[in-house]
């Protein structure tokens, strides 16, 4: 049975469920002597009724659905195995070829081999179908009956009920872990196996990328080659690029808007500076790419400097315009978070504003900006569509914003995108960058939180 | 000299001081104002000239004999009629002094590729058509309406243009009889992706788009407004709630990619979900969004004063019908901001659905979230990345499109919020 009419016949039971159990305790309450001792409306036993039909078979569902694909695999190479049909090497590609065949048409293209294979597809696939539907609509019922029998005026069914959506909200809440941990799984699992072909070290510390690997084994100049440190100069050359650009403009701009603006210049300028950051990072790469990148190649060669049409200055400036509202937002915060007291301390000793707000204001406010100038490094760090159009895909080890350099992002991007089989070094090799990207904006993150936040309690 | 004299001969500069500071506050502004105004005013001249498109207006007799059609010939034979030969034809008829097979290779090239298509369209909803003549305009090639709107120099040698000096002269041939005429550009909205620039649209990509929404939207909202609930009102003081907490704040924080590499590695290697589909996109957009709205929601939840739930609770409801019945539609204004506010930040996302091969060329526009498709964003990056000329202006009218959704969604949440905000 299709999974979507099994979940209406799920969800039929609990409301058959529901009304028979309203009805049984709205009767019995009818009868009941001490009408006074009445704590719970009838609609909760329909509610946990209802529940009780739906959850546990559909928790079922979900873990049967999950096995179902690995299950049905490892049934079908068995078979293979034992009948002395050749499969190909990649058995994914085999499989899902065969999978695929949905159409009389399709099946009929198929090789006898594989219609065979076909064939005890079908029926493994119709197999445990079966069992499914079998397992949970059973189960199902089970539960309806077993909950009009045994609900009666007793049991305390609202808090059973509270207690059932307390866990379903605690449920939501731990999405959050299981992301974090299916982040960490996904990388850490994909890189493992990448650094079982590539020696960390060399991977960390080599100074050569080339990620083409040989197709024929006398190949020449395709050796591949994983020393990531040009992707990290790189990465850290655009981030930096970046920075310049935004945290002084980001700062200046908090501190103009937060301490000297007036309020009708404040309210015009922050939604313009909110819409700055509400543009998508793809619309900035083909600003970077199509715009800023020839102008600035242009002006080069007037000045009579090379630049390479794929600079990192373009990908910095760019990008670092992106983060001036992050930078400001978070400055402006920082900022107001500074006792008034302190301000006007300074300016009853006489200081001007601007004397204020360098020796009194900023010092104060240092731990939060530097907090900010590390969320911001790590967004740089991590910023991807900005790069992969204006950046280039050749590893330079060079830290002349005038060339063309890679960054990590990129290169994630060339290796993922295309067509490649997955268990390639290349493919791994993304996993691997991914892993780096993911623990070194982790770092920065949690430095910057922790910092930020003690500075916040310092004047709270 | 005593002191306040010190203090006055010091005074000049330190205003002079203070007016710089100032000024820089006010040209780092100034800085960020002028490049909005700049990549704006660029991309809106950029994309202006896809919104028209050049035809050629041209008497096509359609006839039955030459397309080897008969008033029997059902749905079948008419997809299977070469409908070029009858345009060739008129074309051939309009320029009778072109004999040379180079020559008229060049002539037909002057309408698009889509042009049989739209004839064949038009006669398959009105058989009676055919034998008759008929003044149709078609779409002309890419390099013919660039030529038009005069995005191609014409004083350029000949062998630096695209196009040369003949067919420059059939355009003014046609122009001067009238033959050409610019229109707006509907195909831009109701055709998908293509790989000549004139026959390019983005219906699929807005589909894609709002299919990847609707599914992000289903799972996020739901489970962004049940970890709010539970974090700020049921949650007890423990290592847990705080792991929950700090995983929370650092997901916010992570990039975009990373989560791109959780969708490849767990739903379409792990789980063999379809690739490039909607669903797993709106999945790990869902992942993605979930900090943004939790975050939104709580402080909405934050919001509703204490004496709300101690109202409710001293009328003998339960915390949980409290929470329910009194405090969630009290935030509700705040939560849907914040969750319009994450769905526009996923619909500007590109990183994440390169990973699951939303990246493909696909023509087709899509009926369901299964269905192969791409997305606004990704068309974009796609159209930024190809050569021809034509779809610099095509890529420059569909960031104009995304950004006018961006707008729409975010001028609804300032909306909502300055229409249902209560200051309690």
């Amino acid at each position: 049975m299709k999974i979507s009419a099994l979940i209406f016949l799920l969800l039929l039971f609990a409301g058959f469920s529901y009304f028979m159990a309203r009805q049984k305790i709205t009767t019995a309450y009818r009868l009941h002597k001490n009408k006074h001792r009445i704590l719970t409306l009838p609609k909760y036993f329909g509610y946990v009724a209802a529940l009780s039909a739906l959850l546990p078979a559909l928790m079922v569902l979900l873990i049967m659905q999950v096995a179902e694909t690995p299950y049905v695999n490892s049934e079908i190479e068995s078979y293979i195995s034992t009948t002395n049909i050749e499969a190909s090497e990649d058995l994914g590609l085999y499989l899902n070829e065969i999978k695929s065949a949905d159409t009389a048409e399709k099946i009929s293209a198929l090789s006898d081999d594989k219609q065979l294979v076909y064939q005890r597809y079908s029926e493994i696939q119709a197999t445990s179908e079966r069992t499914i539907t079998v397992v949970v609509l059973s189960l199902s019922i089970l539960m309806v009956i077993w909950g009009l029998k045994f609900i009666n005026t007793d049991t305390p069914a609202r808090k059973v009920f509270e207690k059932i959506i307390e866990g379903v909200l605690l449920l939501a809440a731990s999405i959050a872990i299981l992301t974090t941990v299916g982040i960490v799984f996904s990388v850490l699992f994909e890189s493992t196996r990448f650094f079982g072909e590539v020696p960390v070290l060399s991977f960390m510390f080599g100074t050569e990328w080339s990620p083409q690997t040989a197709i024929r084994a006398d190949q020449v100049g395709s050796s591949a080659a994983f020393g990531a440190v040009p992707l990290f100069v790189g990465t850290m050359l655009i981030s930096f690029i970046a920075l310049m650009v935004s945290v002084p403009l980001g700062l200046m701009s908090a501190i103009y808007l937060s301490e000297y603006a007036s309020n009708k210049v404040r309210s015009l300028t922050k939604p313009v500076l909110e819409i700055l950051a509400g543009i998508p990072t793809v619309v900035y790469g083909f600003f970077a790419a199509l715009t800023v990148a020839p102008f600035i190649r242009d002006v080069g060669e007037s000045l009579g400097l090379s630049v390479a049409s794929e600079s990192a200055l373009a990908a910095g400036l760019v990008m670092g315009i992106m983060i001036i509202p992050f930078v400001s937002s978070l400055s402006d915060d920082v900022l107001s978070a500074v006792p008034q007291s302190l301000r006007e301390g300074s300016l009853g000793l006489g200081a001007t504003h601007s004397e204020t707000i360098i020796k009194v204001l900023i010092p104060a406010a240092l731990p939060g900006i530097v907090g900010g100038v590390l969320l911001a490094a790590s967004r740089a760090i991590g910023e991807t569509m900005i790069v992969v159009m204006a950046a280039g895909l050749a590893a330079n080890l060079t830290v002349n914003p005038l060339e063309a350099v890679t960054t990590v992002t990129v290169q994630i991007v060339t290796l993922l995108t295309g067509d490649q089989e997955f268990d390639s070094a290349k493919t791994l090799a993304a996993f691997a960058l991914g892993l780096m990207l993911f623990v070194t904006t982790l770092i920065l993150n949690v430095i910057a939180l922790h910092v930020v936040r003690k500075y916040r309690e310092q004047y709270e | 000299m005593n002191n306040t004299d010190l203090v006055k001969n010091g005074l000049k500069k330190r205003y002079l001081k203070e007016r710089m500071f100032k000024l820089m506050g006010l040209f780092s502004i100034a800085t960020a104002i002028l490049f909005l105004f700049i990549l704006l005013t660029d991309i809106i001249s950029k994309a202006l000239p896809a919104f028209y498109q050049t035809q050629i207006v041209l008497e096509v007799n359609i006839d039955a004999e030459r397309l080897n059609l008969n008033t029997n010939s059902d749905e079948a034979d008419m997809m299977n009629a070469d409908f070029r030969l009858v345009i060739r034809d008129a074309l051939l008829a309009t320029f009778p002094e072109v004999t040379k097979r180079a020559d008229k290779r060049a002539l037909y090239s002057l309408t698009s590729m889509g042009a049989e298509f739209q004839l064949r369209d038009l006669v398959m909803s009105d058989p009676n058509l055919l034998g008759s003549t008929q003044t149709i305009s078609f779409i002309a090639d890419d390099d013919v309406d660039a030529v038009v709107k005069g995005s191609i120099d014409r004083h350029l040698p000949e062998k630096d243009r695209r196009i040369n000096n003949q067919k420059l002269f059939w355009i003014d041939k046609l122009a001067s009889q009238d033959q050409i005429q610019t229109t707006f550009n509907w195909n831009f909205f109701s055709n998908g992706d293509s790989r000549e620039p004139e026959m390019a649209g983005i219906r699929g990509a807005i589909l894609g788009s709002f299919y990847t929404l609707l599914v992000t939207l289903a799972l996020s909202f739901p489970i962004a407004v049940a970890a709010a609930i539970y974090l700020e009102e049921f949650a007890p003081k423990n290592k847990f709630i705080d792991f929950i907490e700090i995983n929370i704040n650092n997901l916010a924080a992570v990039p975009s990619i990373v989560f791109g590499l959780l969708g490849l590695a767990v739903f379409i290697n792990f789980f063999s979900l379809p690739r490039s589909a909607p669903v797993v996109g709106g999945v790990v957009l869902s992942l993605m969004t979930l900090p943004t709205i939790i975050i939104a929601s709580r402080s909405a939840i934050k919001a509703v004063p204490p004496s709300l739930r101690e109202a409710a609770l001293g009328l003998g409801a339960s915390k949980m019908q409290a929470v329910f019945h009194h405090v969630l539609p009290a935030s509700m204004p705040g939560i849907l901001t914040g969750t319009i506010i994450g769905m526009a930040q996923a619909l500007g996302e590109t990183a994440p659905l390169l990973m699951i091969g939303m990246v493909a060329f696909i023509v087709d526009i899509p009926q369901s979230v299964t269905d192969p498709s791409t997305v606004l964003p990704i068309q974009v990056f796609l159209w930024a990345d190809s050569p021809e000329r034509g779809f610099l202006e095509k890529t420059s009218a569909a960031i104009m499109v995304l950004l006018f959704f961006l707008i729409a969604m975010n001028a609804i949440a300032i909306y909502l919020r300055k229409k249902f905000e209560k200051k309690w």
